[in-house]
């Protein structure tokens, strides 16, 4: 064993490393494990958690594009009540902490959602998404409006003082805008960024190849965007940033933290190779040995610029 | 479920665009039923960048097989690949057909690549069971029948066989079917799988279908792949997990 620390702070948040696993491409936690030791990992993040049970789209969710994929999934979940009776006794057993991801259609639902949850001790903080693009009434809607956005993250603060990081939409004139009301309304961190609005057409059918038609793009395709994203949150705004955005290896970790993330969250990749994050973790440890840095830490935002 | 790389063996063609592939894989090999699938990376860029499911075809020894037609970028990578260079395979993924049902001849129906998961099939139920098959495609180029026995077919532009659809057909030969004996097993595209929902209903069969959907990971996360249940309206069923294979009467198509 190597004297690295890979340990990152996310504001009072402390992670083991800076691997996180994205809302929506972990589950609840179970599938995930069967590849990947949990407990290895910085944290994880459930799928998004309404307060009944959502049921999502009808099919066609998902459509591969170049080095990307549409989803629209549309916040399929279980709701939080068979959450907490179901989930989360099978996330108890690890020590891994634990994020759940709220998505709501009204500021009452976020903060009902928040509150219910925040006395499971086994949920260590909660991400707040004010950006999903696949569902019609909510997500977006709060994502594209800046005082919509203030308002919940001032009223969910009053009933939760754990960490609570702001999911941002990447689907904005100025990210870092969205990012200061966070700071400004006592959110905790920001992780940007969520999925990029696009489409598909069958050529012959001349139909959207999503059911819901605009999906959220994913994958390697959108991390120029999201790289510039947490760049311009680092430039702008003094708060912890988590970089999300199509990263495939340790390499992206290590250029998104540059660009001014303390930690990533892996989401896409977790598709294909549910096994490649507990990998980038040693991997991370390797880079920091030949680069002669002590502290992972010490390479959030250090670009020169 | 396993994340596995492995060589392939041989690629045979069996038709214009049809292709077998032959991959060494005990771990596969042993582990897998009749009716599940394999989500396959066929290369390690980002083009194309999702897994792509693909039914176990066959299983001998130490190798599997997969059917495939080439559609686009990965199955061309696919149908490229040499002896000996690698495929990376998750799986075995999902349910498979349930044999333990009390039958005595196993009818199966395929249309086109729908004939994809009956060779394991035939080969698990051998000599235990009486098989008849019942192939149909568009025209007598997508009949595909390797390794199927006993098998009428059928054409949509009687091309070969019944001129008609393979459930049409079915229907035809119904004075063999006794329902108190046989199980029905179908694949193929959602319309066929429709009317062979609508036909066992009708008939009061016992009828297993294999179904396919757009998926990224397969085994549960991405929730990309729903299919509305019959039991409970207020939940999807997910292809990869609760399926690809289901009870017709247990969904909607």
């Amino acid at each position: 064993m190597s004297d690295i620390d890979l340990s990152v702070n996310i504001g009072k948040f402390k992670l083991r490393n800076p691997i996180m696993l994205a809302s929506g491409t972990v589950g609840y936690g179970n599938e995930i494990s069967e590849f990947s030791d949990l407990n290895k990992l910085g944290a994880i993040v459930t799928k998004s958690l309404s307060l009944k049970p959502r049921k999502g789209n009808p099919p066609q969710r998902i459509v591969e594009t170049p080095s990307g994929m549409l989803n629209a999934i549309g916040l399929a979940n279980v709701g939080v009540d068979i959450f907490l009776k179901e989930k989360i006794p099978f996330l108890k057993k690890y020590d891994v902490p634990l994020v759940c991801n709220i998505a709501a259609s009204t500021v009452e639902e976020y903060v009902e959602c928040t509150r219910i949850l925040d006395s499971e001790e086994t949920i260590k903080a909660f991400e707040i998404n004010v950006s999903c693009p696949n569902v019609k009434d909510g997500g977006l809607q709060f994502g594209n409006d800046i005082k919509a956005v203030g308002l919940v993250i001032s009223k969910v603060r009053a009933v939760t003082n754990k960490p609570l990081i702001i999911k941002l939409s990447p689907n904005v004139s100025y990210i870092s805008e969205f990012a200061q009301v966070v700071k400004n309304e006592g959110g905790d961190a920001v992780s940007a960024i969520n999925t990029l609005v696009g489409t598909a057409f069958n050529i012959i059918t001349k139909k959207p190849k999503l059911y819901n038609v605009n999906g959220g793009l994913s994958g390697p395709a959108i991390k120029p965007v999201a790289l510039a994203k947490v760049l311009e949150i680092s430039r702008k705004v003094d708060i912890p940033i988590i970089g999300i955005g199509g990263i495939m290896n340790w390499k992206d970790v290590i250029e998104f933290m540059i660009a001014g993330a303390s930690a990533i969250q892996i989401g896409t990749l977790n598709f294909i190779d549910p096994t490649a994050p507990e990998r980038m973790i040693k991997e991370l440890e390797d880079y920091c040995v030949s680069n002669q840095l002590n502290k992972i830490s010490d390479l959030t935002a250090s670009y020169l610029i | 479920m396993l994340i596995v790389n492995s060589p392939v063996v041989e690629t045979i063609q069996i038709h214009e665009n049809i292709f077998i592939q032959k991959i060494l894989s005990p771990e596969i090999a042993h582990n897998s039923n009749p009716g599940q699938f394999l989500n396959i990376r066929v290369s390690e860029t980002a083009n194309p960048l999702l897994r792509r499911p693909f039914s176990i075809c066959d299983v001998e020894g130490d190798n599997i097989f997969i059917m495939f037609n080439v559609m686009g970028e990965g199955t061309k990578i696919l149908a490229c690949k040499q002896p000996g260079s690698s495929v990376d395979i998750l799986g075995p993924l999902g349910n498979g057909f349930n044999l333990d049902d009390d039958f005595e001849i196993a009818v199966i129906v395929a249309g086109g690549l729908g004939s994809a998961p009956f060779p394991y099939l035939t080969r698990k139920i051998g000599k235990s069971k009486k098989i008849i098959s019942f192939v149909g495609g568009r025209s007598k180029n997508d009949l595909i029948t390797y390794s199927m026995m006993n098998f009428l077919t059928s054409t949509d532009d009687g091309s070969e066989g019944f001129k008609g659809n393979v459930v049409k057909l079915l229907e035809e030969n119904r004075d063999k079917l006794d329902k108190e004996k046989i199980k029905i097993f179908g694949c193929g595209p959602n319309a066929m799988l429709k009317s062979l929902k609508d036909f066992s209903i009708k008939y009061d069969y016992n009828c297993e279908i294999s179904t396919e959907s757009a998926m990224a990971c397969g085994f549960g996360i991405c929730q990309g792949c729903p299919i509305e249940s019959t039991q409970n309206p207020d939940k999807y069923l997910l292809v990869c997990k609760d399926g690809p294979v289901f009870n017709v009467k247990d969904v909607n198509l």
